[in-house]
């Protein structure tokens, strides 16, 4: 039999891989806890992720940079995912686990959708989210960490919505900004100066660069902009009518002014 | 002990068939068709929430007919193994010839099992391609399991028969969307003006169930129009 009644209604697409291809997840059962530690330089690792709140919805963003100890592991890393058209991931940690975590996050999203023929609640992802990170805790001990921030326009509160992570899933709600990452402290100095409630769009998208730009300019896991190879920080604006990725040539233009501005003085 | 009475299978099959059509006859009836954009799907729903259409995967949508509780479970299916053998492949890899396999050797399977009541369902599982020039794809899938391609249009239902023959003389391709939702409408309308007038069924936007598969769209082509959207359309 194809479908087992037991089985039909589930809308949690992850106990239905658990069942049916536990080989398409990582299993922290299959991760002996007493084996040592994995030193987290033999990992992709380091960056800055960030999300801020403006008047009409959040922006959120990453910077493109994985790191390998002191190497530079991928220099188009993408940190930084759609979910749906309200709301989006960004990730912070060891490559491999942290996309797939967004991967597996989004195919969750959709499928409850598609299952339901409605969407989950904002609060609703972020609260499946806060379990998958509990879920990872044994994989987390062992080096293998995933921190995401997930951001989102909830139409019911009609605003834009913030919430960060622990890696044991402990999930808090930031009503303003939130920067996370090797460059994370940078980037939150940044937009404790450059917040104002109730901002505007193209302040809060100008405080994101800044910010991105000041955790580059600090940390050596972060990546600044790549003018020599067209490579620019991920950046998307959430609100009402859904969800864009910034324009590349708007972030370029910004980075050019502000690099003339820093020359000059 | 006495042996059992023997039957023969072609006796089981038409017995099992008939049961079938007994059910499926009633059943009211979607409409697919292609539009400049890709494929339009239309449905006789008055329910708001209970849907005869549905989203399976990116460029993949699902019509039914019949038992809701029986394709009900075929849509949950389908959007499962779906997403499954995208994760395990790539999201291009899962295809309306695909699905409509794994949908027909499940009807038929079910069917031809001896002690197993058959599926009473009829559906139809449509592919829009990105490129306007490649074909789309529209496979029926009969209570059976047998399945064919379907090309521009396609009906399922009691009453399929006749409506096909109305769309064989007013479809024509490369209609706008407002253009196809109007022909579906006007269909449904002049089938039920056939029937008497007390088991006539009204169409109206409530009455309609409508979505598309828009080429233009992002990842997801499918989208569901809401009734207002639909009373701007037609009436």
């Amino acid at each position: 039999m194809f479908l087992d009644p037991s089985e039909y209604g589930t809308n949690d697409f992850l106990q239905i891989l658990k069942q049916r291809r536990p080989d398409l997840i990582h299993s922290p059962a299959s991760i002996v806890v007493s084996a040592p530690r994995l030193e987290a330089d033999h990992y992709l690792e380091g960056t800055t992720i960030l999300a801020i709140i403006y008047a009409d919805g959040v922006i959120i963003a990453g910077d493109r940079q994985a790191t390998a100890g002191f190497q530079v592991g991928e220099r188009r890393v993408q940190k930084v995912y759609e979910v749906d058209i309200h709301s989006a991931i960004a990730i912070a940690g060891v490559a491999g686990p942290c996309i797939e975590m967004a991967k597996l996050f989004q195919t969750q999203v959709e499928f409850y959708e598609k299952i339901e023929g409605t969407r989950l609640s904002l609060e609703g992802k972020a609260s499946y989210l806060s379990n998958m990170l509990k879920t990872n805790l044994p994989m987390a001990m062992q080096g293998l960490i995933v921190i995401p921030i997930f951001a989102g326009y909830d139409s019911k509160h009609q605003s834009g919505r913030i919430f960060k992570y622990d890696i044991t899933g402990g999930r808090y709600e930031e009503e303003d900004y939130y920067a996370e990452g090797s460059g994370g402290k940078d980037a939150r100095s940044a937009l404790k100066k450059l917040y104002r409630p109730g901002m505007s769009q193209g302040d809060a998208l100008n405080a994101v660069l800044h910010a991105l730009w000041d955790a580059a300019d600090e940390d050596l896991g972060t990546a600044g902009p790549d003018l020599l190879r067209n490579i620019y920080p991920t950046v998307h604006i959430i609100d009402q009518s859904g969800i864009s990725e910034a324009n590349s040539e708007t972030i370029k233009s910004f980075y050019t002014d502000l690099f003339q501005t820093l020359v000059q003085g | 002990m006495p042996s059992p009475y023997y039957v023969s299978p072609e006796q089981i099959m038409q017995d099992k068939s008939e049961f079938v059509h007994k059910g499926i006859d009633q059943a009211k009836e979607v409409i697919v068709l292609e539009y400049k954009n890709g494929i339009v799907l239309v449905a006789e729903n008055p329910l708001s929430t209970v849907f005869k259409i549905s989203e399976i995967y990116d460029r993949i949508g699902f019509a039914a007919t019949g038992l809701y509780r029986e394709y009900e479970s075929l849509r949950f299916v389908g959007i499962r193994d779906a997403e499954i053998k995208g994760l395990t492949y790539t999201r291009q890899d899962v295809t309306a010839k695909w699905l409509t396999n794994v949908y027909s050797q499940y009807i038929g399977s079910i069917f031809w099992q001896m002690d197993a009541k058959p599926l009473e369902v009829e559906l139809l599982v449509c592919e829009v391609s990105e490129d306007a020039t490649q074909p789309n794809n529209i496979y029926h899938i009969s209570f059976d399991g047998t399945f064919w391609e379907e090309q521009s249009s396609a009906v399922i239902g009691g009453r399929s028969d006749e409506i096909a023959q109305i769309l064989e003389e007013t479809f024509q391709t490369g209609l706008a969307l407002p253009e196809a939702i109007n022909l579906a409408a006007e269909t449904f309308a002049t089938i039920e003006n056939s029937v008497d007038e007390v088991d006539r069924y009204n169409i109206s936007p409530e009455t309609l169930e409508v979505a598309v598969l828009d080429r233009h769209q992002n990842r997801r082509k499918f989208r569901r129009l809401t009734t207002e959207e639909v009373a701007e359309i037609s009436f």
